[in-house]
């Protein structure tokens, strides 16, 4: 009975309150899984008696307290973050792009993050000592953003003329792109060290096994000033979607807004690459869904694309931790098997409408 | 208060494309900007309403437009372009909504509703805007520009309409609803601009008409004085008579085959 009147007090066409319960309904669904996250392990450590003891008063093994707050939680934080970052991310993207094909993953901005981490892997060691120890653990990230921000740039300029952005151009720019950053990140590779190439042979997994409070420490400001920025943009990315004169028209610092923008998903695609690797489709497949389910305003999609991409991403790293546990898969693998076929199936769905 | 313009010549890539235009546009009444394809009249609402830099000199409400930061801009005057896109499916509602709440966070929903209505668009709401009509898309387009000045004279100055052919996917019943629109808003004090093709519909919809032919401004005035059978015919380039019905003047286009091309 509330639930009718409710959708009587809604005008026609406003799909705010919707979006607005779906932000509970996912919060809560965050709150599911962190907990099916932090119980699962192959340690035989028990989240449950752990819980009881703390309740009890009993002292909790030592062993069992080293799992869950040092190797348990660092990854769940990670992958929440992680999870946050990619998804919106990708809706900052589409929104500046005016594309729902825009992501970082799929047009070159996460390789160029990734070329970013690898060079930092790899020659960081040539930097004079004062520069490294100036940054110390943050090269790669750093290195990761300035990577991705460069390919971001670069991919818009190509793309857009006179403001509007050419979705085949985006694509295909991204393809040249995605393949002039693999070649170097190849001769990279080529020149690396056995120790370093152990080490990105671990990045490059696309995993969150690596999670550590000290990779949190630097990964999460970043992701966390990018997430914190990019509801800022929320109106202007809509404006955006009537067309760079429209938004301009409606009094907005449209130029601002781009660079913003820019900057955010280059901070939290470059943050998330840097520490996890390449997870694909997270970008694509969440915004996607929101859009369906409540509508494309970005007051709703941004937040709402945080805590979905987050309980996505917990999840695939549930199902890669279970599926072959007590070994595990890369939880790139994962969303790329649940995500190639949505991915298709996005644009089996929407021929004619994307107007390629 | 009034739009005036002087000397205004603009670019597009290399080619000048606007020469030295000058003209006056009142608050209070519709001035029409008409001339054959190509004569640079989308140009010239660009160059007013400041998406297209130039070189002369712009006053609206004595005010150069080029000084008054975008956001007061935006409080002063909304532009219909000719041709308007729109990214991910939004409804009739949320586009008007996106132009009201550019820069506050109000809700605005009510007036959302009202302008829609007024563009015959009641119903209209949650329909996505993909899967309009061309004509209805044009109207909501249309909805959401006079959202964003719906009263026309707040405190004493007068805001501006801008519209690039508001009536070129309409109907003939619609044309009559934007116009009369236009109308109303010239009537309560507002300035409204527009870009027009249909000579017709323009003789009896504006108070005064610019003519524009490569670049430059051929005519201005009132309808009657500007719709002649010479300076018609010199601008488009063919053969065009004039005639008057009460106090209209209209026109029919003479077919090449029953006389020749007037140059
Ligand atoms: N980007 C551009 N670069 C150079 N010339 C252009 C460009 N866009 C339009 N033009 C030319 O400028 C002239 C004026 O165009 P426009 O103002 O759109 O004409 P209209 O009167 O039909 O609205 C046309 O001759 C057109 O070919
Ligand atoms: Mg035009």
């Amino acid at each position: 009975m509330s639930e009718a009147a409710d959708i009587a007090a809604v005008p026609a066409g406003d799909r705010r309150a919707r979006a607005r319960r779906a932000t509970f309904g996912l919060a809560a669904a965050v709150c599911a899984v962190s907990v099916l996250s932090l119980a699962q392990g192959p340690a035989g450590t028990s989240l449950w008696s752990a819980l009881a003891a703390l309740v009890t008063g009993e002292p909790i093994p030592l062993r069992d307290r080293v799992v869950l707050l040092d190797i348990r939680l660092p990854r769940l934080a990670l992958g929440l973050l992680v999870g946050a970052a990619l998804a919106v991310s990708g809706a900052v993207m589409q929104g500046l792009f005016r594309n729902p094909l825009a992501d970082p993953g799929l047009v070159g901005v996460s390789a160029g993050a990734g070329l970013g981490a690898i060079a930092a892997i790899v020659l960081g060691g040539a930097l004079p000592v004062g520069a490294a120890a100036l940054v110390g653990s943050s090269l790669v990230p750093l290195a990761a953003f300035f990577g991705g921000w460069i390919s971001t740039l670069l991919l818009y300029r190509v793309s857009t003329r006179g403001g509007r952005t050419s979705v085949a151009t985006m694509l295909l720019a991204g393809i040249a792109l995605g393949a002039l950053t693999g070649a170097v990140s190849g001769l990279l590779v080529y020149a690396a060290d056995d120790a370093q190439l152990r080490e990105l042979t671990f990045w490059g997994l696309g995993s969150l096994a690596g999670a550590s409070w000290p990779k949190l420490a630097v990964a999460g400001p970043i992701i966390l000033t990018a997430l914190a920025l990019s509801p800022l943009l929320a109106r202007g990315l809509n404006a955006l979607a009537l067309g760079e004169a429209t938004a301009g028209y409606l009094g907005l610092p449209v130029q601002r807004i781009k660079s913003a923008a820019i900057v955010s998903v280059a901070a939290a695609t470059g943050a998330a690459v840097a520490v996890s690797g390449g997870i694909g489709f997270i970008g694509i497949v969440v915004p996607h869904l929101l859009r369906l389910a409540t509508g494309p305003d970005h007051r709703m999609l941004v937040p709402n694309a945080a805590l979905l991409g987050a309980a996505m991403l917990i999840l695939a790293d549930v199902i890669a931790r279970g599926v072959i546990a007590p070994a595990e898969l890369p939880i790139g693998i994962v969303t790329a098997i649940i995500g190639g076929p949505f991915f298709l199936w996005i644009l089996l769905r929407s021929r004619g409408v994307l107007d390629l | 208060m009034s739009l005036v313009v002087r000397n205004l010549t603009a670019r597009l890539g290399r080619t000048e494309v606007l020469h030295r235009v000058g003209l006056t546009a009142q608050a209070g009444e519709v001035t029409a900007i008409v001339g054959p394809n190509g004569s640079g009249k989308s140009t010239l609402l660009r160059c007013l309403t400041g998406d297209l830099s130039f070189s002369g000199d712009v006053l609206l409400n004595g005010r150069d437009p080029r000084t008054i930061p975008g956001w007061e801009l935006a409080t002063l005057r909304a532009v219909l372009p000719q041709a308007s896109a729109l990214a991910f499916p939004f409804t009739a509602l949320e586009v008007v909504r996106i132009g009201l709440e550019a820069r506050g966070s109000a809700d605005r929903t009510g007036i959302a509703q009202a302008v829609l209505a007024r563009v015959g668009l009641a119903g209209f709401e949650g329909r996505f805007y993909q899967e309009l009509s061309g004509g209805e898309q044009a109207r909501v387009q249309l909805a959401r520009v006079l959202a964003q000045v719906w009263h026309p004279v707040p405190g004493g100055a007068p805001r501006w309409l801008f519209l690039d052919e508001p009536v070129a996917a309409l109907d003939i019943a619609h044309q009559r609803v934007v116009t009369d629109i236009a109308r109303a808003f010239a009537a309560e004090g507002g300035g409204v601009v527009a870009v027009m093709h249909d000579l017709n519909l323009t003789a009896g919809f504006a108070h005064r008409m610019v003519l524009l032919a490569e670049g430059r401004v051929r005519a201005e005035g009132p309808p009657d004085t500007v719709m002649t059978d010479a300076l018609l015919s010199a601008a488009y380039g063919c053969e065009i008579r004039v005639g008057v019905i009460p106090s209209t003047p209209f026109l029919l286009p003479q077919m090449p085959d029953r006389q020749p091309p007037l140059r």
